[in-house]
């Protein structure tokens, strides 16, 4: 039983069909092959015993015209003692036999002359009579004789049994061999695929780690295994998102949340005047300001590492919003007492303008707010887009104390602030959503040395082209 | 032509509000009552759509997510029938992609929530000006101030005062709403065209830098600060 349904499984999959398939037109293909050419070969022999009959008769009658009814029977008589010879029969316009080497020829085929089939007795060596087909040929000769020649057809009917008994083998052949290479195939496909299914099963259970084996060899079900495994990377690394995205919304929210809470309550128990009651409320304004602020920060990167902005991407002339944002934080960054200038080079990326200035934006407030000189003279912020390759380069370089090596993987990821940072304010999401930004356009974010200070560096693949300025859709600079 | 810019003729509007939470409702309501404003109440998509056709309403503030018919639908279908009326679409979905969502459905202003009233305020009072006739005037003038649209001029006094391309803008944008809160994401979006969080007030800076060189030295500041709000130009201290 277990055999049937094993079978049964083996035909309904879709390599075993196709190839069924195949071979059925290759079976017809087969039999129409050699049915042709055997009907062929038994026109050709055909042709040819008619010919050879044309050429006897022609050559009897010949032998008719030179020397008489005597000489024919004679040339007869003497060509039926031959080995292989034809068939001969003459007879007078009474119908007697003058001359014949096969003696149950019926009279009857004498009557008219022209060429046709008919069916004899031979004596063989065992001496039993056996029907044979012949194809004669009868002539009248002047004086009324009736001259029959005619060729036993036996060899034509034998040679093409020669042919189709093993043609008919050679298809039962390719056939059997045909499914038995089918199940073969089938099997060893059905096992690849059998050991892909019980993997995504073990992943669709919940173990998000599993990943499809690839074999090496490079085929198509290899191609198959390794996009299911990027793409799963890409799931593990989205839940891994949501999930660091919830834990943050429970622990990071939940504090400022129970601050507000404790403020409010600490209101009721001790404001007197009006003048408490006005502090109290509006510190519970600032705080909640505060909170609307990370939760927004914490949707825009769950959004942008979801992909989710996507479809609002535009050719974005990045030189003109490096330009724009950094003549936005000028007059600050001044005023901070940090001298900040820009150089740029015309690049345009594909991208969401609006995150990709809230990114650069993001970068020189941490250089701001970081990157003041330790003993009060005045500092440096170069903003710097360059191109590099295929890439476009923006870096925010500072003169400030730096980030530690050993800190600065840590510093991207979501709401790690360093030690000495914590004092200032700011949710802590701001470099997080850098990356994020970068992660959505395909490019990403690091920090290097400025030997003093930090250099961030955003890495965004370019659009290709030296100059897109002319296609740029930069609406900064539109009424 | 030169505009009046006059802050008290800034009268009452007529605000239809489509909001089916009934509490924000209530509270918006009357907020823009005590700012001595008309307004006129909706709980759905269809009952808001209907009121926007049927009568005359200086700007539609419409939620996003309402019953019946959502908010961006019924401003397509207000557009679509030829309504011009101002619309300011308000929605917890603030996104980027949701706010350009918003405005290609014919809106004209979109703030996320939650938000502080003052902002909602004074966006909706912007934009109740903007179908005024003074958006196409080419001079500006408060006061002593005066500010050509064309030659890209500013004269105070009748002195030429020499501004950057940004901050001429800026006091553009001041100027054409004076008398009216500006807020600073107002300013940002508006001047700058950005419309994320700089999370510093960068814009404050730049006020004070265009205020040192159109109020300085000179008597009577044109340049306020509203306290909590914004900004405002207006001649002589409120």
């Amino acid at each position: 039983m277990r055999i049937f349904r094993h079978l049964a499984r083996l035909v309904r999959t879709t390599a075993f069909k196709l190839l069924a398939a195949y071979l059925a037109v290759f079976a017809i293909f087969a039999v129409s092959v050699i049915g042709y050419t055997a009907w062929h070969t038994r026109e050709l022999i055909q042709n040819q015993v008619a010919d050879d009959l044309d050429r006897e008769v022609r050559y009897l009658a010949e032998q008719y015209h030179i020397g008489g009814i005597q000489r024919l029977v004679y040339v007869i008589d003497r060509r039926s003692r031959r080995p292989g010879s034809s068939i001969y029969m003459l007879a007078n316009f009474q119908g007697e036999v003058l001359a014949a080497n096969v003696s149950d020829l019926s009279l009857g085929l004498l009557d008219a002359a022209g060429t046709r089939f008919t069916t004899y007795n031979r004596q063989d060596d065992s001496g039993a009579g056996r029907s044979h087909v012949a194809f004669v040929q009868v002539f009248i000769l002047s004086g009324g004789y009736r001259l029959l020649v005619g060729r036993d057809i036996e060899e034509r009917d034998t040679l093409r049994d020669l042919v189709a008994r093993p043609a008919q083998w050679a298809v039962v052949l390719i056939v059997v061999l045909g499914l038995a290479g089918g199940v073969f195939v089938t099997r060893r496909v059905l096992k690849r695929i059998d050991a892909m299914t019980a993997t995504t099963e073990t992943i669709m259970a919940g173990d998000l780690t599993g990943r499809l084996a690839v074999s090496g060899a490079g085929d198509e079900f290899d191609r198959l295994a390794h996009s299911l495994n990027v793409m799963l990377e890409r799931i593990e690394a989205l839940m891994q998102g949501l999930k660091d995205v919830s834990d943050n919304i429970a622990h990071d929210l939940k504090t400022p949340l129970t601050r507000l809470r404790n403020r409010a309550e600490e209101a009721l128990r001790t404001a007197r005047t009006e003048e408490d009651w006005r502090g109290a409320l509006e510190t519970t304004i600032e705080e909640s300001d505060g909170l609307i602020r990370t939760f927004d920060a914490l949707l825009m990167i769950a959004r942008a590492e979801a992909g989710q902005a996507r479809d609002t991407m535009t050719d974005v002339d990045l030189a003109d919003l490096t330009e724009n944002v950094a003549e936005l934080y000028e007059p600050l960054a001044d005023e901070q007492g940090l001298d900040l200038t820009v150089t740029s080079e015309p690049v345009v990326v594909h991208g969401v303008r609006e995150l990709l200035a809230q990114a650069l934006s993001n970068l020189i407030d941490n250089a701001i707010k970081y990157g003041r000189v330790p003993d009060g003279g005045r500092g440096r912020i170069a903003v710097r887009l360059a191109r590099a390759g295929s890439d476009a380069l923006l870096t925010v370089a500072d003169s400030g104390p730096g980030i530690p090596a050993a800190d600065r993987e840590r510093v991207v990821e979501r709401f790690v602030r360093l030690e000495a940072s914590r004092t200032r304010p700011g949710s802590g999401l701001g470099l997080s959503q850098v990356a994020a930004v970068a992660r959505l356009h395909g490019g990403d974010l690091s920090f290097a040395d400025n030997g003093p200070g930090l250099v961030a560096v955003l890495r965004l693949p370019a659009k290709a082209g030296r100059d897109g300025g002319g296609a740029a859709t930069d609406t900064a600079s539109r009424r | 032509m030169n505009a009046n810019l006059d802050p008290d003729t800034l009268t009452a509007m007529r605000l239809l509000l489509v909001e089916d939470d009934r509490d924000a409702a209530e509270y918006l309501r009357k907020a823009f009552r005590e700012a001595g404003h008309v307004v006129d109440h909706a709980a759905d998509g269809e009952e808001g759509l209907a009121l926007a056709l049927a009568d005359k309403y200086d700007v539609l503030v419409v939620d996003r997510m309402l019953p019946l018919r959502d908010g961006l639908s019924l401003v397509a279908e207000l557009r679509g029938r030829g309504h011009a009326t101002p619309v300011l679409i308000l929605s917890a979905l603030g996104q980027v992609d949701d706010r350009v969502q918003g405005l290609r459905a014919g809106g004209d202003d979109y703030l996320p929530k939650p938000y502080a009233f003052t902002e909602l305020l004074a966006r909706v009072e912007a934009l109740a000006r903007r179908g005024g006739p003074q958006a196409t005037d080419t001079l500006y003038k408060v006061a002593d101030l005066e500010l050509d649209r064309l030659a890209h001029r500013v004269t105070r006094g009748g002195k030429e005062i020499a501004l950057q391309p940004r901050e001429f803008r800026l006091l553009e944008y001041l100027m054409r709403h004076a008398g009216q809160v500006v807020t600073r994401t107002m300013l940002l979006e508006n001047v700058w065209d950005y419309h994320f969080d700089p999370q510093t007030n960068v814009i404050d800076v730049h006020v004070s830098r265009l205020r040192s060189k159109v109020d300085k030295g000179f008597e009577v500041p044109l340049i306020h600060t509203v306290r909590g709000a914004g900004y405002m130009v207006r001649a002589g201290l409120a």
